[in-house]
């Protein structure tokens, strides 16, 4: 179970980005965390595993308080939470497998992670993981020669590795298509129901959002404005939370734009022919 | 999940040479070179530990150097390298524009493109040093050898870069020069110069640079400037004023890094 | 409406400002040629410089043909020269990776002291040539091989330094990050998260250096440091001009070849 309370996080800049954020999420429990850019939802789940240390309030994972830690004491914490990034944040140049085996760095000494000398358990369970993603054959091959879903799943198998007591996830369809960013969230949830994990998940798809998570929190100017159930998400309650725009012509705005750019690039590749 | 048993053994498969055996006789091969290298490596250990002294001597020097007892040589050294430097850039980027031109295909005619590439070719091949001997034994002892030398040097480098800039400028502006009915001269003035003109500041200034840094090396084979003085006070084992001479250079070649990055900025 | 119906007759690029900064610097620096070109020509004999062709026609006629016979002799210097080169870039890379990562500013473990220091070291030993080097080398630790290597290796360590420098800097933070996340210890960071982003920077960066090294080991002979410029040295002492143009040659040859070699193992690494 991960408590926060009173989290808030001012940068050096002295913008507010987190103004004391307080939430509970119970075992098993996917949240889905929505609002719009600048509204903190980045700063928040990093302040979580502290890549961005928060200014003030709790973080607390079961009963201990990360947000106290010291560096060799926060180092064995972090294993506990395994992280899935915007952009996968791979290591491009390493094998698929290193970069699930990678999830391990936290448990093994230097010298195994160095000489990729992984414990017997170790490397077989990256390799259940890499068969529950579906990707069991691609072990070998380099990172950055895998499709972005693909890249994704390798990201997830490295985050389970950990064998994390909580998910933090962080835009994970944002550079994926429709069809491969419904695989990925569904692949999420189903990990996340088999472990019985707690997951936070920043997205920016509403849709997908409501079509996918048990419980929505809303976020604005790093406060949270709303937090309930999917269907509780009303056309006022997305106002309160994007603010008075309309946010549905916010959303046409972008398919429009997207479809220019494809436009563009279909023009651009007719020209080079 | 299912029951299906996993490997518990993984081995990073290597990623330049796949095959084991070359694999095996490229490590042997580079371990045979390096004990035959090293075996060619003859030391006098006591001439190394008598000079031990020496090089503690040179690092105190360096630590206390000594600006005034040389100070005459040393400003006279100073002040022909620097003006060599500068003569032999501004020389050099003149020369190495229509050189540059000349050498790039989309440009030139196949005959002036040959003649301008081989111009490159024998610039960048041979070391400023030698060269230096050479134009020293012609044009005799002093700065004007050194200023033809870091000249002919500044040639090989900038016309090669200006050329294969050129050869990548952007055919569409070029295309739309042209197609307005534009002579060579026209398009060289409105599609390439334009696209050229930052990048060859930036590397001239960046030429100033280094022929600051060749001019004291040249000086050692007689073409004047602070290599000369330099080259003087280490055969007199005056360590003092050699660590002044070379905290000098160091000091030149830190100011012009800093100047000309802020020059670049201010001229773009 | 109102329609415009007087425009400028002359067009301008720039402000006039502009335009008269712009001209006031081209004379500045036309002015400064002039008088660097007069200070610097003060005590040029100028009898010598006219007497330039005809003393160039002499040696090039004293340069033919070149002594072909003297090429075996040649063999060892130019082994000497060849090891002076890779032990030299071998040396200097395994001492300019630590300076590397006290240099880059996401890596160094104290921007205030460490930082100053490594980028110190880096242009010190950029600014100084190895020739130099070998120069203050021979004096101290006696002409052969080792002076030779030792300032090869000297001289690189600035240059591999910077380089490597720049593209640690340039590494994908987020990468980076995502290591971090996994509660890996610093070390681990550095060798999952940032070695292999550098790895293809730092052999291109060290074969480029190599061939670099290879050109300049041949001259390193002149001052005493071995490899062949010990016999270009001796050549041109006994006015030897045939052995001279064999030399240069056989350089031209080295030089030709390690740079052949150095851009496809480049080209293979990307």
């Amino acid at each position: 179970m991960l408590k926060l309370e009173g989290l808030s996080k001012t940068y050096k800049t002295g913008d507010a980005a987190l103004s004391d954020v307080t939430l509970t999420i119970p075992k098993g429990q996917i949240v889905g965390l929505i609002g719009p850019s600048g509204a903190g939802k980045s700063t928040l789940i990093r302040c979580i595993n502290r890549l961005v240390e928060p200014t003030a309030g709790k973080v607390l994972l079961g009963d201990i308080n990360l947000a106290r830690l010291g560096k060799t004491e926060l180092r064995r914490q972090r294993r506990r939470i395994g992280m899935i990034f915007q952009e996968y944040a791979l290591v491009e140049r390493l094998t698929v497998m290193e970069n699930v085996l990678s999830g391990r760095l936290g448990y093994v000494p230097f010298w195994r992670s160095f000489l990729r000398r992984y414990p017997g358990r170790d490397v077989q369970q990256a390799y259940r993981l890499l068969d529950r993603v579906g990707l069991m054959h691609q072990a070998d091959k380099r990172a950055d020669a895998l499709s972005g879903g693909q890249r994704q799943r390798v990201g997830i198998a490295r985050a389970l590795a950990q064998e994390p007591e909580l998910l933090l996830v962080d835009e994970p369809t944002a550079s994926l298509d429709p069809k491969t960013s419904r695989q990925i969230m569904r692949l999420l949830t189903e990990v996340c129901a088999e472990r019985d994990l707690p997951a936070i998940v920043n997205i920016h798809d509403v849709p997908l959002a409501q079509q996918f998570m048990q419980r929505i929190i809303g976020l604005r100017a790093g406060s949270v404005v709303f937090d309930g159930a999917p269907s509780e998400l009303t056309e006022s309650v997305l106002t309160t939370i994007y603010g008075a725009e309309d946010w549905h012509a916010m959303r046409r705005g972008d398919e429009e734009q997207s479809e220019a750019e494809a436009d563009a690039r279909d023009r651009m590749a007719a020209l080079a022919e | 999940m299912s029951d299906k048993t996993y490997p518990t053994t993984w081995r990073r498969p290597p990623q330049i040479v796949a095959d084991r055996r070359w694999r095996i006789a490229l490590q042997l091969g580079i371990l045979a070179y390096l004990v035959l290298a090293m075996g060619s490596v003859e030391v006098d250990w006591q001439r190394v530990s008598v000079g031990l002294e020496r090089g503690q001597r040179f690092i105190m020097g360096f630590l206390q150097p000594d600006f005034t007892s040389r100070w005459n040589d040393i400003s006279r050294g100073l002040v022909e390298s620097l003006t060599m430097t500068l003569t032999s850039t501004v020389v050099g980027v003149l020369v190495s524009v229509p050189i540059g031109i000349g050498a790039a295909r989309n440009l030139a005619p196949a005959w002036i493109y040959y003649i301008c590439r081989s111009i490159i070719a024998v610039s960048r091949a041979l070391q400023e040093v030698i060269i230096a001997i050479f134009l020293v034994a012609m044009f005799g002892f002093g700065p004007f050898a050194g200023f033809l030398t870091l000249s002919f040097a500044t040639i090989g480098f900038l016309a090669k870069l200006l050329a294969d800039d050129i050869e990548e400028i952007d055919e569409a502006q070029a295309e739309a020069i042209r197609a307005t009915g534009a002579s060579w001269w026209q398009l060289v003035n409105y599609a390439v110069q334009p696209q050229v003109m930052p990048r060859l500041i930036g590397l001239s200034l960046y030429r100033l640079d280094i022929n600051f840094r060749e001019s004291a090396v040249i000086g050692i084979v007689g073409a004047g400037g602070i290599g000369a003085t330099l080259n003087t006070a280490i055969d007199r084992y005056e360590y003092d004023s050699a660590g002044a001479i070379l905290l000098i250079i160091i000091g030149i070649v830190m100011i012009a890094e800093y100047g000309s990055s802020y020059l670049r900025k201010f001229l773009q | 409406m109102t329609e415009i119906t007087h425009y400028r007759q002359t067009w301008t690029h720039r402000t006039p400002r502009a335009r008269l900064l712009l001209w006031t610097g081209w004379a500045a620096l036309v002015a400064l040629f002039l008088w660097c070109w007069q200070v610097m020509t003060e005590n040029t004999i100028w009898a010598f410089v006219w007497d330039a062709p005809r003393q160039a026609a002499d040696i090039g006629s004293r340069m033919m043909p070149p002594r072909l016979s003297y090429l075996p002799e040649l063999m060892v210097p130019l082994w000497d020269t060849l090891n002076i080169a890779t032990l030299g870039t071998i040396a200097g890379v395994i001492m300019a990776v630590p300076v590397a990562f006290l240099a880059a500013r996401n890596t160094t473990p104290s921007t205030r002291l460490l930082r100053p220091i490594a980028l110190f070291i880096i242009v010190a030993s950029r600014s100084i040539n190895s020739l130099i080097w070998a120069l203050l080398l021979v004096a101290i630790i006696g002409p052969g091989l080792l002076a030779g290597i030792v300032a090869i290796a000297l001289r690189s360590i600035g240059f591999v330094g910077k380089l490597l420098y720049e593209a640690i800097e340039e590494t994908d933070a987020r990468q980076i990050e995502a290591i971090e996340a996994t509660g890996a210890s610093a070390t681990q960071v550095l060798s999952y998260g940032i070695v292999p982003q550098i790895m293809p920077a730092f052999w291109g960066i060290s074969v480029f250096r190599w061939d670099i090294n290879i050109r300049e080991s041949t001259i390193l002979g002149l001052v005493g440091a071995g490899g062949i410029g010990l016999k270009l040295q001796a050549s041109l002492n006994v006015l030897a001009w045939p052995q001279v143009t064999v030399i240069l040659l056989l350089i031209l040859g080295t030089v030709v070849v390690s740079e052949w070699v150095s851009a496809s193992v480049r080209k293979a690494i990307i």
